[in-house]
């Protein structure tokens, strides 16, 4: 069936979250801007009682997967066919979507295992999600990442050489290495008691096959933040590099199993990485349309106020060049956010969706940024002007067309899906 | 089910004919007769008027899809009753609705066609040139229109006209006075489609031919439901042309390996794989706001513009992929990038 409706809790939650948007964070975009580097205080003040919640309801649907559960299948949640829609998913989607509309880069601040709670819930067992995720239900905000860059290995991640060796003697991880461009990664190990999931190898030789997940907890000693980005936009976000000089972490911090070459296991560490991309890609795509949106509504709006607004019912000759960009803005924003709540919704069946992901992810990545770069354009001066907002989402957006693999990853993704193609035979 | 039977008759009917049908400028009358059978109309006609469904915009944007996917000029041709029928069901008197609608349920294709385009650069649906003016008990229609589907064969033509600077609608019987059967159009593409000009002489019709009574119609919502019936159609073609072409680039071999083993080529692939999908979203979204009883006049107009540049540059990319034999009429992805560029001008020609 086809059916575009939202559920009514989705629509109540919104109204909430368009309440922290308007007053925890708009009020502090330019400030923060301006401020690299500084935290968004009030917003995280303001979410993290929300955030809590969020994460508790996770963990009772995990509790009750876990305590309800026959056989032992040691990897992934309730593995049983869900009987009606996870809706959890369409609400991260749209709360996503809202809180970027307030302000990306603050969003990206949110005290919730966000990125790295994808990977482990894509990777780790019931009761590595109790316990990694418990923390994000008490005591003081915790933040959550996930590393795989390096400045050896951008698109091509699998290149990665940061290493994890086995300490027979203490049966703990040793991790050597360092990794680039980690968001929140200092908020999640050096700011809180947080996590960060970094993927490493334990056989350099053994290419995807050796490359493993591993759960690195906030203030392990041998972990150090060596570097925080000056960035064009998203600066309220932290940005930073980790280094790993022999952090040592439990044996049970390893996501999925420790073999490299199990009988048909094939490349299943590198493979439970590339799981998490089928949610955060569209999570990043639906950021991408809370930019779009926000610099779309204040185009109009404010060219409504100059008594220019688009006539639907002019003919072409008729529409000025001004009405024929707003309409294309308001179809490129449309199109990307009906890709993207369908790969929400095939998640929320529990369809895969590996290709409809990258393509919401690539074209809502392409429509903000030519989206907000309209905008600019379209309010002449003022766009231009650091007096309002557009001109920093027109930064903020870009980012959504370089990270969760680029614009052209994930085009290379969609095309080998699509003919049906190895890595070999489309590089 | 009705999608399978579709897909069935696009692939296995009208894609071995519509070549030489373009070409011969006629669809061979069984694979009219066939395509009518699968009886997407009368499904969509209530059985108080003699049909046997309910009405749904997404379902007929699922049938224009899959029919346009085998060729537009047919589907154009299977859909022409549609540009009656539906107009009198969202807009229809009782009256009306009940001496037209079971003609539409028949097992022969109904001889019902209607008019909107004019012959002149800025046309424009909601400006019309052709005039209606009320003398009396009778209107009378001025005007020229172009583009009319199967005219020489029609028992009505559902002429649209300027009223007050409003769109109205009149069902013109072929023996009205002052109606005139001009020529047969010549056009870039859908050849296969008789299309005719129409000329309007102080045309004479009765009150009561005027579509909604006194009142008239929201032609806005007619409209709407036109781009959806368009932009349905367009994401057909624009499929057909990105299947293919992506079916070719696995097949051709240069260099010393198929040509899709290059970014380039793989890429424009991808790209319109997504506006494929993309654009059906958009399709099927302003489907259902109207299938709620939604306004969808900005919805469509904004989606359909939108539409009309994606099926032309995935059309020509499709050429571009199979390079000279793309430019080639033994193949079929030049006569779709003709096609294609109609949609900019089509409003009007096809309604679900
Ligand atoms: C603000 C910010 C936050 C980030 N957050 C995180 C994070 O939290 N965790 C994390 O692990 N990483 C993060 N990243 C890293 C990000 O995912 C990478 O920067 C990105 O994947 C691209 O890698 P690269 O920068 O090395 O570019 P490169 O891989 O060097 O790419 C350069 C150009 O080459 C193109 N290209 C590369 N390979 C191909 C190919 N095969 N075919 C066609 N074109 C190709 C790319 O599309 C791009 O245009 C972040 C980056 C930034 C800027």
């Amino acid at each position: 069936m086809i059916d575009f409706e939202l559920p009514e809790f989705i629509k109540n939650q919104n109204q909430l979250i368009q309440m922290v948007a308007e007053q925890a964070m708009r009020p502090y975009s330019r400030d923060l801007d301006e401020h690299e580097h500084e935290r968004p205080q009030a917003f995280v003040e303001m979410t993290w009682p929300f955030a809590q919640q969020m994460v508790k309801r996770d963990l009772k649907g995990l509790e009750i997967a876990l305590n309800g559960r026959t056989g032992q299948n040691g990897n992934g949640a309730a593995k049983s066919a869900p009987t009606k829609p996870n809706y959890a998913i369409l609400s991260l989607i749209m709360m996503i979507e809202q809180l970027s509309w307030g302000d990306a880069g603050q969003y990206l601040c949110l005290p919730h295992p966000m990125l790295g709670g994808a990977a482990i819930q894509s990777a780790g067992t019931p009761e590595q999600q109790i316990r990694f995720f418990k923390r994000f239900t008490e005591g003081e905000p915790k933040w959550g990442a996930m590393a795989i860059t390096e400045a050896g290995a951008g698109s091509d991640n699998s290149s990665m050489r940061t290493t994890a060796v086995l300490d027979p003697d203490s049966n703990e991880w040793i991790l050597n290495g360092e990794k680039i461009f980690i968001t929140s990664g200092g908020l999640a190990l050096e700011e809180s008691d947080g996590v960060c999931v970094v993927w490493a190898t334990v056989d350099p030789k053994a290419g995807r096959a050796g490359i493993k997940s591993f759960v690195v907890e906030g203030h392990t000693p041998g972990v150090t933040i060596a570097k925080a980005e000056h960035k064009l936009g998203i600066r309220a976000s932290d940005t930073v590099t980790l280094h790993f000089d022999n952090a040592r972490i439990p044996y049970e911090n390893l996501l999925g199993s420790a073999e490299v070459r199990q009988k048909g296991a094939g490349t299943k560490g590198f493979k439970g990485a590339m799981k998490t991309f089928d949610s955060s890609r569209p999570a990043v795509a639906a950021s991408a349309m809370g930019i779009a949106r926000a610099a779309l509504e204040f185009t109009q709006e404010k060219l409504a106020e100059e008594g220019i607004a688009v006539d639907y019912t002019k003919g072409t000759h008729e529409l000025t060049a001004v009405e024929r960009d707003l309409m294309e803005m308001e179809a490129r924003h449309k199109g990307a956010w009906l890709l993207t709540l369908r790969a929400a919704a095939q998640m929320a069946h529990g369809q895969s969706n590996r290709l409809e992901a990258s393509m919401c992810k690539f074209r809502a990545g392409e429509a903000v940024t030519w989206i907000t770069q309209k905008a600019v354009e379209l309010l002449g001066p003022m766009g231009y002007s650091r007096e309002w907002l557009v001109e920093k989402w027109m930064r903020d957006a870009k980012i959504n067309d370089i990270y969760e693999g680029t614009r052209q990853i994930n085009q290379l993704i969609v095309a080998r899906a699509i003919l049906e193609y190895t890595r070999r035979e489309l590089k | 089910m009705l999608a399978d039977a579709i897909a069935r008759y696009a692939n296995e009917r009208v894609r071995k004919v519509f070549r030489d049908a373009e070409e011969d400028s006629v669809i061979p009358t069984d694979v009219v007769k066939a395509g009518w059978e699968i009886g997407i109309l009368p499904t969509g006609i209530p059985e108080a008027y003699g049909g046997f469904g309910e009405y749904s915009a997404i379902t007929g944007a699922l049938a224009a899809e899959g029919f346009a996917w085998g060729d537009l000029a047919v589907t154009l041709n299977l859909m022409v009753p549609n540009l009656v029928a539906i107009p009198l069901m969202l807009a229809g008197t009782e009256a009306q609705k009940g001496a037209y609608l079971p003609q539409f349920c028949d097992e022969a294709m109904p001889r019902m066609t209607a008019a909107l385009t004019e012959p002149r650069i800025q046309f424009n649906p909601y400006k019309l040139k052709t005039t209606a003016s009320l003398a009396g008990e009778s209107y009378e229609l001025n005007g020229t229109k172009t583009a009319v589907p199967l005219a020489d064969n029609a028992k009505f033509i559902l002429v649209y006209a300027n009223e007050d600077g409003q769109t109205q609608g009149f069902l013109v019987p072929m023996d009205a006075e002052g109606l005139e059967i001009g020529k047969r159009n010549k056009l870039m593409g859908i050849n296969a489609l008789p299309t005719f000009t129409i000329a309007l002489t102080g045309c004479q019709v009765p009150v009561e031919n005027k579509l909604g009574g006194a009142d008239g119609i929201d032609f806005g919502l007619i409209l709407a439901h036109s781009r959806v019936a368009l932009g349905a159609m367009a994401v057909g073609v624009a499929r057909a042309g990105y299947e293919y072409a992506r079916e070719y680039a696995k097949e051709r071999v240069q260099f010393g390996e198929p040509i899709a083993h290059r970014q380039s080529i793989a890429f424009m692939l991808a790209e319109m794989a997504t506006d494929v999908d993309e654009t059906r979203l958009l399709v099927w979204e302003a489907a259902w706001l109207l299938d709620k009883g939604k306004d969808a006049a900005r919805e469509t107009a904004v989606m359909k513009r939108h539409i009309d540049e994606m099926v032309v540059r995935t059309a020509d990319r499709a050429v571009q992929i199979l390079g000279g034999y793309g430019y080639i009429r033994e193949y079929p992805v030049e006569l779709w990038l003709r096609n294609a560029r109609g949609f900019a001008t089509f409003d009007g020609l096809a309604i679900v």
